[in-house]
Protein backbone atom coordinates (compact mmCIF):
# COMPACT_ATOMS: atom_id res chain seq x y z
CA UNK A 1 0.00 0.00 0.00
CA UNK A 2 1.25 3.45 -1.45
CA UNK A 3 -0.08 7.05 -0.05
CA UNK A 4 0.68 9.81 -2.44
CA UNK A 5 -0.45 13.82 -1.17
CA UNK A 6 1.22 16.95 -2.55
CA UNK A 7 1.70 19.39 0.44
CA UNK A 8 3.90 22.47 1.48
CA UNK A 9 5.63 22.43 -2.17
CA UNK A 10 6.49 18.93 -1.81
CA UNK A 11 5.35 15.51 -3.68
CA UNK A 12 5.42 13.56 -0.99
CA UNK A 13 4.69 8.91 -1.42
CA UNK A 14 4.79 6.90 1.76
CA UNK A 15 5.25 2.97 1.77
CA UNK A 16 3.13 1.77 4.29
CA UNK A 17 4.31 -1.45 5.13
CA UNK A 18 8.13 -0.36 5.07
CA UNK A 19 7.95 2.81 6.47
CA UNK A 20 9.53 4.39 3.91
CA UNK A 21 9.25 8.27 2.86
CA UNK A 22 10.18 9.54 -0.47
CA UNK A 23 10.13 13.01 -1.80
CA UNK A 24 9.58 13.00 -5.11
CA UNK A 25 9.63 15.23 -9.00
CA UNK A 26 6.02 15.42 -10.42
CA UNK A 27 7.52 12.82 -12.65
CA UNK A 28 8.01 10.00 -10.33
CA UNK A 29 4.63 11.05 -8.51
CA UNK A 30 2.71 10.56 -11.83
CA UNK A 31 4.20 7.26 -12.80
CA UNK A 32 4.37 5.86 -8.94
CA UNK A 33 0.39 6.63 -9.23
CA UNK A 34 0.31 4.50 -12.55
CA UNK A 35 2.77 1.89 -11.97
CA UNK A 36 0.92 -1.26 -10.54
CA UNK A 37 -1.59 -0.92 -12.64
CA UNK A 38 -0.28 -0.12 -16.61
CA UNK A 39 2.75 -1.92 -18.66
CA UNK A 40 5.81 0.24 -19.09
CA UNK A 41 5.10 1.21 -22.55
CA UNK A 42 1.65 2.52 -21.52
CA UNK A 43 3.06 4.66 -18.69
CA UNK A 44 5.34 5.89 -20.32
CA UNK A 45 3.33 7.10 -23.57
CA UNK A 46 0.89 8.34 -21.24
CA UNK A 47 3.82 10.44 -19.29
CA UNK A 48 4.96 11.67 -22.78
CA UNK A 49 1.85 12.77 -23.75
CA UNK A 50 1.04 14.53 -20.53
CA UNK A 51 4.51 16.18 -20.20
CA UNK A 52 4.48 17.28 -24.39
CA UNK A 53 5.37 20.99 -23.25
CA UNK A 54 8.40 19.89 -21.16
CA UNK A 55 11.19 19.10 -23.44
CA UNK A 56 14.20 18.06 -20.75
CA UNK A 57 10.98 14.97 -19.96
CA UNK A 58 12.68 12.35 -22.77
CA UNK A 59 11.13 8.82 -23.34
CA UNK A 60 15.18 8.23 -21.88
CA UNK A 61 14.29 10.11 -18.90
CA UNK A 62 10.91 8.71 -18.62
CA UNK A 63 12.85 5.58 -18.59
CA UNK A 64 15.43 6.08 -16.05
CA UNK A 65 12.88 7.19 -14.05
CA UNK A 66 10.72 3.99 -14.22
CA UNK A 67 14.33 1.99 -13.42
CA UNK A 68 14.22 4.47 -10.08
CA UNK A 69 10.53 2.94 -8.92
CA UNK A 70 11.70 -0.60 -9.94
CA UNK A 71 15.13 -0.55 -8.16
CA UNK A 72 12.51 0.94 -4.97
CA UNK A 73 10.03 -1.80 -5.54
CA UNK A 74 13.09 -4.24 -5.79
CA UNK A 75 14.40 -2.93 -2.45
CA UNK A 76 11.66 -3.41 -0.67
CA UNK A 77 11.09 0.43 -0.17
CA UNK A 78 7.73 0.59 -2.51
CA UNK A 79 4.63 -0.84 -2.76
CA UNK A 80 5.28 -3.39 0.04
CA UNK A 81 2.78 -6.00 0.58
CA UNK A 82 0.83 -6.34 3.98
CA UNK A 83 2.21 -9.18 5.74
CA UNK A 84 1.43 -7.93 9.59
CA UNK A 85 -1.83 -9.73 10.01
CA UNK A 86 -0.45 -12.94 11.24
CA UNK A 87 1.53 -10.73 14.14
CA UNK A 88 -1.38 -8.87 14.83
CA UNK A 89 -2.13 -10.80 18.49
CA UNK A 90 1.66 -11.65 19.19
CA UNK A 91 3.10 -8.50 20.82
CA UNK A 92 0.05 -8.42 23.71
CA UNK A 93 0.73 -12.02 23.42
CA UNK A 94 4.14 -11.68 24.56
CA UNK A 95 3.45 -9.17 27.70
CA UNK A 96 0.33 -11.09 28.60
CA UNK A 97 -0.15 -9.91 32.19
CA UNK A 98 2.94 -7.21 31.82
CA UNK A 99 1.28 -4.23 33.46
CA UNK A 100 4.05 -0.43 32.89
CA UNK A 101 1.68 2.21 32.96
CA UNK A 102 -0.48 3.77 35.93
CA UNK A 103 -2.84 6.98 35.54
CA UNK A 104 -3.46 7.34 39.05
CA UNK A 105 -6.66 9.72 39.91
CA UNK A 106 -5.62 10.96 43.20
CA UNK A 107 -8.40 13.17 42.86
CA UNK A 108 -11.53 13.22 41.93
CA UNK A 109 -12.50 16.65 42.47
CA UNK A 110 -11.23 19.99 40.46
CA UNK A 111 -11.29 23.52 41.39
CA UNK A 112 -12.07 24.59 37.79
CA UNK A 113 -15.41 23.97 36.56
CA UNK A 114 -15.10 23.53 32.40
CA UNK A 115 -17.96 22.51 31.25
CA UNK A 116 -16.19 20.56 28.27
CA UNK A 117 -14.43 18.51 30.86
CA UNK A 118 -14.51 14.73 29.59
CA UNK A 119 -14.28 13.91 33.42
CA UNK A 120 -17.59 15.62 34.08
CA UNK A 121 -15.37 18.28 36.47
CA UNK A 122 -13.36 15.69 38.00
CA UNK A 123 -16.11 13.47 39.16
CA UNK A 124 -15.90 10.92 35.94
CA UNK A 125 -19.89 10.82 36.87
CA UNK A 126 -19.53 9.48 39.93
CA UNK A 127 -18.85 11.48 43.40
CA UNK A 128 -16.06 13.68 44.58
CA UNK A 129 -13.05 11.43 46.29
CA UNK A 130 -9.56 11.65 46.67
CA UNK A 131 -6.97 8.64 46.88
CA UNK A 132 -5.48 8.01 50.23
CA UNK A 133 -1.30 7.51 50.84
CA UNK A 134 -2.63 3.77 51.84
CA UNK A 135 -4.39 3.19 48.08
CA UNK A 136 -1.60 5.11 46.19
CA UNK A 137 1.11 2.89 47.54
CA UNK A 138 -0.82 -0.43 47.18
CA UNK A 139 -1.28 0.76 43.37
CA UNK A 140 2.29 1.46 43.17
CA UNK A 141 2.81 -1.86 44.91
CA UNK A 142 0.43 -3.36 42.39
CA UNK A 143 2.00 -1.92 39.46
CA UNK A 144 5.83 -3.50 40.84
CA UNK A 145 4.50 -6.36 41.12
CA UNK A 146 2.74 -6.80 37.56
CA UNK A 147 5.36 -5.29 35.38
CA UNK A 148 7.23 -8.30 34.85
CA UNK A 149 10.99 -7.84 33.25
CA UNK A 150 10.08 -4.12 32.50
CA UNK A 151 12.26 -1.27 33.75
CA UNK A 152 10.45 1.67 32.97
CA UNK A 153 7.02 2.21 34.63
CA UNK A 154 5.00 5.24 34.16
CA UNK A 155 2.96 7.26 36.53
CA UNK A 156 0.84 10.04 35.76
CA UNK A 157 -0.66 12.13 38.60
CA UNK A 158 -4.23 13.07 37.05
CA UNK A 159 -7.25 13.91 37.95
CA UNK A 160 -9.71 16.19 38.45
CA UNK A 161 -6.87 18.18 39.93
CA UNK A 162 -3.90 16.21 41.60
CA UNK A 163 -2.51 18.97 43.26
CA UNK A 164 -5.73 18.89 45.27
CA UNK A 165 -3.87 16.07 46.53
CA UNK A 166 -0.30 17.57 46.70
CA UNK A 167 0.55 16.22 50.09
CA UNK A 168 -0.22 11.98 48.59
CA UNK A 169 1.48 12.86 45.06
CA UNK A 170 4.73 14.25 47.45
CA UNK A 171 4.67 10.62 49.18
CA UNK A 172 3.78 8.61 46.77
CA UNK A 173 6.90 9.70 44.64
CA UNK A 174 8.98 9.55 48.10
CA UNK A 175 7.55 5.85 48.20
CA UNK A 176 8.43 4.65 44.66
CA UNK A 177 12.02 6.21 44.84
CA UNK A 178 12.30 4.30 48.00
CA UNK A 179 11.54 1.17 45.72
CA UNK A 180 12.17 1.47 42.79
CA UNK A 181 16.56 0.13 43.21
CA UNK A 182 15.59 -2.88 45.24
CA UNK A 183 12.47 -3.71 42.92
CA UNK A 184 14.99 -2.97 39.67
CA UNK A 185 12.08 -0.15 37.88
CA UNK A 186 12.63 3.05 36.71
CA UNK A 187 9.54 5.19 37.45
CA UNK A 188 8.76 8.08 35.15
CA UNK A 189 6.31 10.17 36.79
CA UNK A 190 3.61 12.52 34.65
CA UNK A 191 1.94 15.50 36.50
CA UNK A 192 -1.21 17.17 34.71
CA UNK A 193 -2.76 20.15 35.80
CA UNK A 194 -4.74 23.04 35.83
CA UNK A 195 -2.24 25.17 37.52
CA UNK A 196 -4.26 27.09 40.30
CA UNK A 197 -2.52 25.30 42.93
CA UNK A 198 1.05 25.86 41.51
CA UNK A 199 3.52 27.60 43.86
CA UNK A 200 7.26 27.44 44.54
CA UNK A 201 6.79 24.33 46.59
CA UNK A 202 5.26 22.40 43.72
CA UNK A 203 7.55 24.16 41.26
CA UNK A 204 10.42 22.71 43.20
CA UNK A 205 8.70 19.03 43.52
CA UNK A 206 7.58 18.95 39.73
CA UNK A 207 10.87 20.17 38.06
CA UNK A 208 12.63 17.65 40.43
CA UNK A 209 10.60 14.52 40.52
CA UNK A 210 7.92 14.71 37.70
CA UNK A 211 9.81 13.45 33.74
CA UNK A 212 6.88 15.45 32.61
CA UNK A 213 4.73 18.05 33.35
CA UNK A 214 1.36 18.54 31.26
CA UNK A 215 0.44 22.49 31.89
CA UNK A 216 -3.66 22.85 30.22
CA UNK A 217 -4.08 26.58 28.54
CA UNK A 218 -6.14 26.61 25.99
CA UNK A 219 -4.33 29.74 24.50
CA UNK A 220 -6.07 33.09 24.24
CA UNK A 221 -7.30 34.26 27.37
CA UNK A 222 -10.66 34.87 25.66
CA UNK A 223 -10.74 31.45 24.93
CA UNK A 224 -9.44 29.99 27.88
CA UNK A 225 -11.71 31.89 29.89
CA UNK A 226 -14.76 30.63 28.04
CA UNK A 227 -14.66 27.15 29.48
CA UNK A 228 -11.46 27.25 32.35
CA UNK A 229 -13.34 28.80 34.88
CA UNK A 230 -13.53 28.65 38.71
CA UNK A 231 -16.66 28.13 40.37
CA UNK A 232 -18.08 31.77 40.92
CA UNK A 233 -17.61 31.58 36.76
CA UNK A 234 -14.42 33.44 36.78
CA UNK A 235 -11.87 32.92 34.09
CA UNK A 236 -8.49 31.64 35.62
CA UNK A 237 -6.11 32.57 32.93
CA UNK A 238 -4.73 35.93 34.46
CA UNK A 239 -3.88 33.62 37.36
CA UNK A 240 -2.41 30.56 36.00
CA UNK A 241 -0.58 32.27 33.52
CA UNK A 242 2.40 33.77 35.41
CA UNK A 243 3.00 30.18 37.19
CA UNK A 244 2.85 28.34 33.95
CA UNK A 245 5.80 30.80 32.91
CA UNK A 246 7.85 30.46 35.99
CA UNK A 247 7.70 26.53 36.35
CA UNK A 248 8.69 26.12 32.94
CA UNK A 249 11.54 28.70 33.26
CA UNK A 250 12.61 26.70 36.26
CA UNK A 251 12.17 23.40 34.50
CA UNK A 252 15.82 24.15 33.10
CA UNK A 253 14.47 22.29 29.89
CA UNK A 254 12.83 19.20 31.19
CA UNK A 255 9.98 17.78 29.43
CA UNK A 256 6.36 19.56 29.64
CA UNK A 257 3.97 20.17 27.56
CA UNK A 258 1.23 23.24 27.26
CA UNK A 259 -1.93 21.57 26.89
CA UNK A 260 -4.81 23.29 25.14
CA UNK A 261 -8.06 21.89 23.67
CA UNK A 262 -9.84 23.62 20.86
CA UNK A 263 -13.72 23.42 20.24
CA UNK A 264 -16.58 24.59 18.73
CA UNK A 265 -15.32 27.83 20.31
CA UNK A 266 -12.07 28.32 18.45
CA UNK A 267 -10.93 25.97 15.46
CA UNK A 268 -9.10 28.50 14.83
CA UNK A 269 -6.92 27.21 17.14
CA UNK A 270 -3.17 28.28 15.19
CA UNK A 271 -3.92 32.04 16.83
CA UNK A 272 -4.08 29.98 20.32
CA UNK A 273 -0.69 28.31 18.96
CA UNK A 274 0.16 31.40 18.58
CA UNK A 275 -0.56 33.15 22.07
CA UNK A 276 1.37 29.95 23.61
CA UNK A 277 4.28 31.05 21.65
CA UNK A 278 3.80 34.90 22.47
CA UNK A 279 3.70 34.01 26.45
CA UNK A 280 7.23 31.96 26.47
CA UNK A 281 6.43 28.42 25.62
CA UNK A 282 7.77 26.07 22.99
CA UNK A 283 6.40 22.76 23.61
CA UNK A 284 2.55 22.63 22.51
CA UNK A 285 -0.27 20.44 22.20
CA UNK A 286 -3.80 21.23 21.23
CA UNK A 287 -6.55 18.45 20.72
CA UNK A 288 -9.71 18.34 19.72
CA UNK A 289 -12.34 18.17 22.48
CA UNK A 290 -13.68 14.84 23.17
CA UNK A 291 -17.83 15.01 23.82
CA UNK A 292 -21.01 13.88 22.17
CA UNK A 293 -21.75 15.08 18.78
CA UNK A 294 -24.76 17.36 19.84
CA UNK A 295 -22.64 19.08 23.21
CA UNK A 296 -22.81 23.34 22.07
CA UNK A 297 -18.79 22.78 22.07
CA UNK A 298 -18.38 19.62 19.79
CA UNK A 299 -16.50 20.52 16.81
CA UNK A 300 -18.93 20.38 13.20
CA UNK A 301 -18.28 19.24 9.74
CA UNK A 302 -17.31 22.65 9.08
CA UNK A 303 -15.38 22.71 12.07
CA UNK A 304 -12.87 19.69 10.69
CA UNK A 305 -12.56 21.51 7.40
CA UNK A 306 -11.26 24.88 9.00
CA UNK A 307 -9.28 22.92 11.65
CA UNK A 308 -7.52 20.85 9.06
CA UNK A 309 -6.73 24.16 7.13
CA UNK A 310 -5.18 24.85 10.59
CA UNK A 311 -2.80 21.91 10.93
CA UNK A 312 -1.51 23.01 6.99
CA UNK A 313 -0.96 26.74 8.81
CA UNK A 314 0.40 25.23 11.83
CA UNK A 315 3.20 23.25 9.63
CA UNK A 316 4.15 26.75 7.76
CA UNK A 317 4.42 28.37 11.04
CA UNK A 318 6.95 26.22 12.51
CA UNK A 319 8.80 26.12 8.86
CA UNK A 320 8.88 29.70 9.54
CA UNK A 321 9.98 30.12 13.07
CA UNK A 322 12.70 26.91 12.15
CA UNK A 323 14.43 29.01 9.65
CA UNK A 324 14.27 32.09 12.20
CA UNK A 325 16.23 29.68 14.15
CA UNK A 326 13.11 29.87 17.09
CA UNK A 327 11.57 26.02 16.11
CA UNK A 328 8.80 24.98 18.75
CA UNK A 329 7.47 21.25 19.23
CA UNK A 330 3.26 20.58 18.41
CA UNK A 331 3.82 16.98 20.22
CA UNK A 332 1.46 15.92 17.07
CA UNK A 333 4.27 16.64 14.52
CA UNK A 334 6.61 14.76 16.60
CA UNK A 335 7.73 11.67 14.05
CA UNK A 336 10.69 10.28 14.72
CA UNK A 337 11.66 8.38 10.77
CA UNK A 338 14.55 6.46 11.92
CA UNK A 339 14.02 5.49 15.71
CA UNK A 340 10.71 5.55 16.22
CA UNK A 341 8.41 2.42 17.28
CA UNK A 342 9.06 -0.99 15.85
CA UNK A 343 6.51 -3.24 13.78
CA UNK A 344 4.81 -4.27 16.90
CA UNK A 345 4.14 -0.97 18.85
CA UNK A 346 2.63 0.04 15.44
CA UNK A 347 -0.16 -3.00 15.48
CA UNK A 348 -0.93 -3.34 18.81
CA UNK A 349 -1.35 0.88 19.65
CA UNK A 350 -1.60 2.61 22.69
CA UNK A 351 -1.70 -0.42 25.84
CA UNK A 352 -4.90 0.30 27.56
CA UNK A 353 -6.30 -1.89 29.34
CA UNK A 354 -3.62 -4.52 28.72
CA UNK A 355 -0.42 -3.05 29.96
CA UNK A 356 -1.90 0.62 30.56
CA UNK A 357 -4.57 0.88 33.36
CA UNK A 358 -6.37 4.06 35.15
CA UNK A 359 -6.95 3.81 39.19
CA UNK A 360 -9.39 5.50 40.77
CA UNK A 361 -8.91 7.15 44.13
CA UNK A 362 -10.78 3.93 45.86
CA UNK A 363 -8.62 1.66 43.73
CA UNK A 364 -10.62 0.42 41.02
CA UNK A 365 -8.81 -0.60 37.82
CA UNK A 366 -10.11 0.54 34.87
CA UNK A 367 -8.63 0.33 30.82
CA UNK A 368 -7.52 4.16 30.68
CA UNK A 369 -8.80 7.33 32.43
CA UNK A 370 -11.53 7.44 29.92
CA UNK A 371 -13.45 4.34 30.82
CA UNK A 372 -13.19 5.43 34.24
CA UNK A 373 -16.38 5.54 35.35
CA UNK A 374 -18.18 3.30 32.89
CA UNK A 375 -19.11 0.27 35.19
CA UNK A 376 -18.97 -2.71 32.20
CA UNK A 377 -15.26 -1.47 31.90
CA UNK A 378 -13.81 -1.89 35.37
CA UNK A 379 -11.37 -4.41 35.24
CA UNK A 380 -10.53 -5.15 38.54
CA UNK A 381 -8.77 -3.67 41.25
CA UNK A 382 -5.10 -2.76 42.91
CA UNK A 383 -6.03 -5.40 46.01
CA UNK A 384 -7.26 -8.63 43.96
CA UNK A 385 -6.70 -7.83 40.71
CA UNK A 386 -7.81 -8.50 37.43
CA UNK A 387 -11.44 -9.95 37.61
CA UNK A 388 -13.01 -9.06 34.23
CA UNK A 389 -11.83 -11.31 31.75
CA UNK A 390 -14.18 -10.76 29.35
CA UNK A 391 -12.96 -7.16 28.78
CA UNK A 392 -9.40 -8.01 29.66
CA UNK A 393 -10.11 -10.23 26.90
CA UNK A 394 -11.51 -7.23 24.21
CA UNK A 395 -8.82 -5.08 25.15
CA UNK A 396 -5.95 -8.04 24.36
CA UNK A 397 -7.36 -8.57 21.27
CA UNK A 398 -7.99 -5.06 20.07
CA UNK A 399 -5.47 -4.15 16.88
CA UNK A 400 -5.00 -2.50 14.13
CA UNK A 401 -5.73 -5.75 12.49
CA UNK A 402 -8.76 -5.76 14.45
CA UNK A 403 -10.73 -2.89 13.02
CA UNK A 404 -12.69 -4.05 9.45
CA UNK A 405 -12.60 -0.17 8.75
CA UNK A 406 -8.91 0.23 8.97
CA UNK A 407 -7.55 -1.96 6.58
CA UNK A 408 -7.40 0.13 3.54
CA UNK A 409 -6.43 3.33 5.60
CA UNK A 410 -2.92 4.16 4.83
CA UNK A 411 -2.63 6.10 8.62
CA UNK A 412 -3.02 2.51 10.03
CA UNK A 413 0.48 2.26 10.91
CA UNK A 414 0.69 5.61 12.38
CA UNK A 415 -2.30 5.74 14.44
CA UNK A 416 -2.58 1.66 15.11
CA UNK A 417 -6.31 1.66 15.14
CA UNK A 418 -6.23 5.20 17.24
CA UNK A 419 -8.05 5.51 20.63
CA UNK A 420 -10.43 2.96 22.04
CA UNK A 421 -12.65 5.31 23.84
CA UNK A 422 -13.13 7.48 21.32
CA UNK A 423 -13.82 4.55 19.40
CA UNK A 424 -15.99 3.16 21.78
CA UNK A 425 -17.82 6.58 22.22
CA UNK A 426 -18.57 6.70 19.03
CA UNK A 427 -19.65 3.64 18.02
CA UNK A 428 -20.31 1.68 20.84
CA UNK A 429 -17.09 -0.90 20.01
CA UNK A 430 -13.40 -0.55 21.15
CA UNK A 431 -12.85 -1.88 17.54
CA UNK A 432 -14.89 0.51 15.97
CA UNK A 433 -13.55 3.81 14.27
CA UNK A 434 -14.03 7.40 15.27
CA UNK A 435 -14.18 8.74 12.11
CA UNK A 436 -13.66 12.59 12.40
CA UNK A 437 -10.96 11.85 14.44
CA UNK A 438 -9.10 9.18 11.58
CA UNK A 439 -9.80 12.79 9.45
CA UNK A 440 -7.94 14.99 11.43
CA UNK A 441 -5.39 12.35 12.21
CA UNK A 442 -4.66 11.97 8.95
CA UNK A 443 -4.10 15.63 8.20
CA UNK A 444 -1.77 15.48 11.41
CA UNK A 445 0.46 12.77 9.27
CA UNK A 446 0.31 14.53 6.12
CA UNK A 447 1.40 17.02 7.48
CA UNK A 448 4.32 16.08 10.29
CA UNK A 449 5.96 13.32 7.71
CA UNK A 450 6.03 17.06 5.18
CA UNK A 451 7.90 18.60 7.80
CA UNK A 452 10.28 16.04 7.93
CA UNK A 453 11.00 15.92 4.13
CA UNK A 454 11.40 20.00 4.11
CA UNK A 455 13.49 19.55 7.44
CA UNK A 456 15.71 17.02 5.34
CA UNK A 457 15.91 19.22 2.29
CA UNK A 458 16.89 21.91 4.42
CA UNK A 459 19.72 19.94 5.79
CA UNK A 460 21.18 18.65 2.42
CA UNK B 1 18.18 13.56 -13.36
CA UNK B 2 17.14 11.82 -9.46
CA UNK B 3 13.37 11.74 -9.73
CA UNK B 4 13.06 10.64 -6.04
CA UNK B 5 14.88 11.06 -2.72
CA UNK B 6 14.39 8.80 -0.47
CA UNK B 7 14.46 9.87 3.64
CA UNK B 8 16.19 8.02 6.31
CA UNK B 9 13.61 5.60 7.66
CA UNK B 10 13.43 2.48 10.05
CA UNK B 11 12.30 -0.40 7.97
CA UNK B 12 9.06 -1.99 9.50
CA UNK B 13 9.67 -4.95 7.99
CA UNK B 14 13.08 -5.83 9.81
CA UNK B 15 11.53 -4.10 12.94
CA UNK B 16 9.88 -7.14 13.06
CA UNK B 17 12.93 -9.39 13.71
CA UNK B 18 13.71 -7.95 17.35
CA UNK B 19 11.00 -5.55 18.43
CA UNK B 20 8.29 -5.96 20.87
CA UNK B 21 10.31 -4.92 23.78
CA UNK B 22 7.52 -3.39 25.68
CA UNK B 23 10.14 -0.91 26.74
CA UNK B 24 8.60 2.45 24.70
CA UNK B 25 6.24 4.92 26.42
CA UNK B 26 2.77 4.23 26.77
CA UNK B 27 1.12 6.09 24.07
CA UNK B 28 -0.92 8.82 25.29
CA UNK B 29 0.09 9.01 29.01
CA UNK B 30 2.22 11.73 28.90
CA UNK B 31 0.91 14.17 26.63
CA UNK B 32 -2.60 14.06 25.14
CA UNK B 33 -4.59 11.89 26.84
CA UNK B 34 -7.55 12.21 24.43
CA UNK B 35 -6.18 10.33 21.33
CA UNK B 36 -3.91 7.63 20.00
CA UNK B 37 -0.65 8.11 18.00
CA UNK B 38 2.22 5.93 18.14
CA UNK B 39 3.85 7.60 15.70
CA UNK B 40 5.55 10.53 18.00
CA UNK B 41 6.85 7.29 20.22
CA UNK B 42 10.66 7.13 20.63
CA UNK B 43 12.10 3.51 20.64
CA UNK B 44 13.54 2.19 23.83
CA UNK B 45 14.96 -1.12 22.75
CA UNK B 46 18.14 -0.78 23.91
CA UNK B 47 19.43 -4.47 22.49
CA UNK B 48 17.92 -3.46 19.10
CA UNK B 49 20.28 -0.35 18.54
Amino acid sequence: MIHQYKLGGYNIVLDICSGAVHAVDELAYDMIALFESGSREAIASAMLAKYRDRPEITEAEISRCYEQIQALKDQGQLFTPDTFAPMAGRFKEKSAGVIKALCLHVAHTCNLNCSYCFASQGKYHGDRAIMSLEVGKRALDFLIENSGHRRNLEVDFFGGEPLMNFDVVKELVAYARSREKEAGKNFRFTLTTNGMLIDDDVIDFANREMSNVVLSLDGRKEIHDRFRVDYAGNGSWDRIVPKFQKLVQARGGKNYYMRGTFTHANPDFVKDIRQMLDLGFTELSMEPVVCAPDDPSALTPSDIEIVKQQYEELADLMRQRDREGRPFTFYHYMIDLSGGPCIYKRISGCGSGTEYMAVTPWGDLYPCHQFVGEERFKLGDIWNGLNNPEVQGEFAACNVYAKPECQDCWAKLYCSGGCAANAYHATGSITGVYESGCELFRKRMECAIMLAVSRAAEDR
Amino acid sequence: MEHIVTLKTRNLCESAANGGCGECQTSCQSACKTSCGIANQKCENTEEK
